[in-house]
């Protein structure tokens, strides 16, 4: 129970009052909606029908847009224009994207800050405008079939996905116009779907195969919290690598001698991924491979699919293993082994992860469309639609946060599978006799060498006074969120003099970059921001009315008579300018309510920290006892 | 939410070495559950920025009640010992002669005829020499010979240094 929420515990929200609010998986292959709809999670369909959506995006010369089934028709014709798998290219830099080889048929232009941008006929596109589009489809479907604004999305991220990969994905979000609530880890949010179903208690594993990334979880169930352990995978791992490794088998099978161009790339791993389809529930297939004018017959078996995904495979186990280790629990104590996304389709994966874990893997669950499901009821609680939901999620860093240090080492100051949100401060000091700065380069990774990490940012802490060598203490605090996005400040401690930045990674938009995008995304680009900014200013404003009104009637004897008639009038008077048409007074209003509440505010919040714990003790001592 | 007191107060357990894990993982849920971000995501970006600095606080908390090498370190802060930074404590040279020895073989491992028991090897004396170490915080810390429990500290430190990278070492050969 929150404490500032507005019904009470066992009211439920009036129908007329629910938020509109989806899950939302973005995958590499397939991406899709979910939402709750008399208390039962479903995912939406489009007017013909279909629930997946093809993380396609084809762009024309007139400038338009295609997502989808109608994209995936220009796939094999038109390569440079049709773009697949776009999720492999969010966060990253152009030099990471060349290293993916020849995968990928795309031609790149270098944008601001070495983000890679996509040559298109209709003009260049980031991965983040890709990304975008297809999450525009998305909303339109859900405003669509749900009838009316959406509030908000909770959007899945892989959990492997590092600060770059979350920052792009929360970006793209903003550009398609939806109001993010939560970046949400894939294997949780599979593990809240499967859960709740089930009723689950104790430890589980989510191993979850998509089309470009790995991740696993291990992950805690007790009474409504969901508390992942450890997480591990490989963020560019994943079903679309059996294809790659199969077409250049198949390739060198036929005997046919040539470096493929894109449309012969795209031809290959398409006829492969069929080939792997059909392999998941035959013993052979036959195929005729058609390149260059010539043709030819293959057979190919399970087993020598298996043998050439084999090293794959044998990759996930090891994250497998060493998750596990990382959460502290024997592959004997997992409960059950849930298997989630396309690619556990694959005999092999299912046969080995059913080894290393002495059980047969769940796989009865739809893997397609769990993860949605699990976004659409965190959406649904976070919307503020279940005041009584015992759920709550707590997550981890994937990977760990250091900084640079004398030598290109790393200094961690967050490690690994930390729980998130959190704070932590490390002490640095000065090198030189008199430095009066000093550059905070921050990386993201569990190697020792900083070439061998992903950098997020660098920047300068200025204005140190002079002094000798190692007589300045710089204290750097790194922050995560919920979302698992991080910022980071620096201080002299002496001087006090700070600088502090929100990271943007090295290879995303900048701020400017995505105003400009969003402006140019509606038509009346002034009016419609205009009106957007009002009616944001105006649900912030609603927001704060209701939850002060409620937390008034509930807790006004925190409050002196002249404080309760000071925040009664200022209420009052924000009510009568959020009926206005000024954004900027309305923000002001939200902002001065704001801060004349918070004193009222801290004490309430302190008041139900003394009935948690209270009231937490009983139950726990009744539970030990049992 | 008072964030002065200290972790053992915040999680309403008996000040001490000892913690009972299972306890303190049970009371770390119903914390989360009612400061968590989440709680407070449909209300006003204050409520979820102060959610933020409070539950970053009970992870803080809890993740130095797990760990006994913070743990210990922490009962000596709160015993007004500080032994995060540098310290010119002068530890005993059989000890540190020890530590190099295994330094110099977790060195040579990648080298050795089996490097997984080398490791293995490696790995068991880092152990045992840690639950010795955390034995005689215990006894030392119980006489309240705060310069005796600082020093083990400063031993501790070395051990589980030597442990990450027993770790690391281990996750480098499983990738090649």
């Amino acid at each position: 129970m929150a404490l500032l929420q507005i019904a009470e515990p066992g009211q439920s929200v009036a129908p007329h009052e629910r938020k509109l609010a989806v899950g939302i998986d973005l995958g590499t292959t397939n991406s899709l909606a979910a939402t709750v709809r008399s208390g039962e999670a479903q995912t939406l369909a489009d007017v013909h029908g279909e629930h997946l959506l093809p993380s396609v995006a084809y762009y024309a010369e007139d400038g338009s847009v295609e997502i989808g089934d109608a994209a995936m028709r220009h796939a094999a014709e038109d390569p440079y224009n049709t773009i697949i798998s776009v999720k492999r290219l969010m966060g990253r830099g152009v030099e990471d994207v060349l290293s993916f080889g020849d995968e990928l048929p795309y031609r790149f232009a270098p944008g601001e800050g070495g983000m890679p941008y996509i040559e298109t006929q209709a003009g260049p596109r980031s991965p983040v405008q890709v990304s975008a589009d297809i999450l525009r489809a998305l909303r339109v479907r859900a405003e669509q079939s749900l009838d009316g604004e959406l509030t908000g999305a909770v959007i899945t991220v892989p959990a492997y996905f590092d600060d770059a990969q979350r920052q792009a994905t929360k970006d793209a979000a903003r550009l398609a116009g939806l109001h993010v609530l939560r970046l949400l880890n894939e294997p949780t949010a599979a593990a809240v779907a499967y859960g709740l179903d089930q009723g689950e208690e104790g430890v589980i594993a989510i191993y979850d195969l998509g089309g470009g990334t790995f991740d696993i979880s291990v992950l805690r169930l007790s009474r409504g919290v969901f508390e992942v352990l450890a997480t591990g995978g490989d963020s560019a791992l994943g079903g679309d690598d059996f294809d790659y490794a199969l077409a250049r088998w198949m390739l060198k099978e036929s005997g046919i001698e040539l470096e493929p161009n894109a449309q012969q790339a795209r031809y290959l791993t398409t006829l492969a991924r069929c080939v792997k389809e059909q392999l998941s529930a035959e013993p052979a297939v036959e195929v005729v491979l058609e390149l260059d004018g010539q043709s030819r017959n293959l057979t190919i078996s399970r087993e020598q699919f298996d043998q050439v995904i084999e090293p794959l495979v044998k990759k996930t186990l090891r994250a497998c293993r060493r998750a596990l280790k990382d959460a502290g629990v024997g592959a004997d104590e997992v409960r059950e082994v849930v298997m989630v996304g396309g690619s556990t389709r694959v005999p092999l994966v299912r046969a080995r992860v059913g080894e290393l874990f002495g059980r047969e893997p769940h796989i009865e669950i739809d893997p397609d469309r769990v993860v949605a499901i699990g976004a659409a009821l965190q959406a649904d609680v976070l919307a503020g639609n279940k005041p009584d939901s015992e759920m709550l999620l707590l997550d981890v860093i994937p990977l760990s946060l250091g900084l640079e240090t004398m030598g290109g080492l790393v200094e961690k100051v967050i490690h690994r599978n930390t729980a998130i949100p959190v704070a932590r401060g490390q002490e640095f000091t000065t090198y030189q006799d008199g430095q009066t700065a000093m550059a905070i380069h921050v990386v993201q990774g569990e190697r020792e060498l900083v070439a061998d990490c992903r950098s997020l940012a660098r920047f300068v802490l200025r204005g140190i006074p002079p002094m000798a060598a190692g007589a300045a203490k710089i204290r750097v605090t790194f922050q995560i969120d919920a979302d698992g996005l991080l910022s980071v400040s620096a201080q002299e401690l002496s001087t006090g003099i700070e600088s502090s930045i929100q990271v943007k990674p090295s290879y995303g938009l900048t701020d400017n970059e995505i105003a400009g995008m969003l402006k140019d995304s509606f038509s009346h680009a002034e009016e419609d921001m205009a009106a957007r900014a009002l009616r944001e200013q105006q649900v912030e404003a609603g927001r704060l009315v209701d939850a002060l009104e409620a937390a008034m009637a509930q807790d006004g004897e925190l409050l002196d008579e002249r404080e309760a008639a000071e925040l009664s009038a200022a209420i009052v008077e924000l009510k009568e300018v959020a009926t206005g048409t000024d954004a900027a007074a309305i923000e002001a209003g939200v902002q001065l309510l704001a801060k004349l509440s918070d004193e009222f505010a801290a004490r309430r919040m302190d008041k139900g920290i003394q009935r948690a714990l209270q009231g937490h003790r009983v139950d726990e001592l009744g539970k030990e006892l049992k | 939410m008072d964030m002065t007191r200290n972790y053992f107060e915040l999680f309403d357990l008996e000040p001490g070495f000892e913690v009972d894990q299972a306890l303190l993982s049970e009371r770390y849920r119903a914390l989360q559950k009612q400061w968590h971000p989440d709680r407070f995501a449909h209300l006003s970006e204050r409520e979820r920025r102060l959610a933020v600095q409070y539950t970053a606080h009970i992870n803080e908390a809890l993740a130095t009640l797990k760990s006994p090498l913070r743990r210990a370190q922490y009962l000596l802060l709160l015993a007004g010992r500080d032994t995060h930074g540098e310290s010119g404590a002068q530890l005993d040279p059989l000890f540190l002669m020890q530590q190099m020895e295994l330094r110099e073989r977790l060195a040579d491992a990648s080298e050795h005829v089996d490097p997984e028991a080398e490791l293995d090897a490696l790995r068991e004396q880092a152990d045992s020499g840690l639950r010795n170490l955390l034995d005689e915080f215990v006894s030392l810390f119980s006489k309240q010979d705060l310069d005796g429990a600082e020093k083990t500290v400063r031993k501790l430190q070395f051990v589980t240094k030597l442990q990450k990278e027993i770790e690391l070492l281990e996750d480098r050969l499983l990738d090649d």
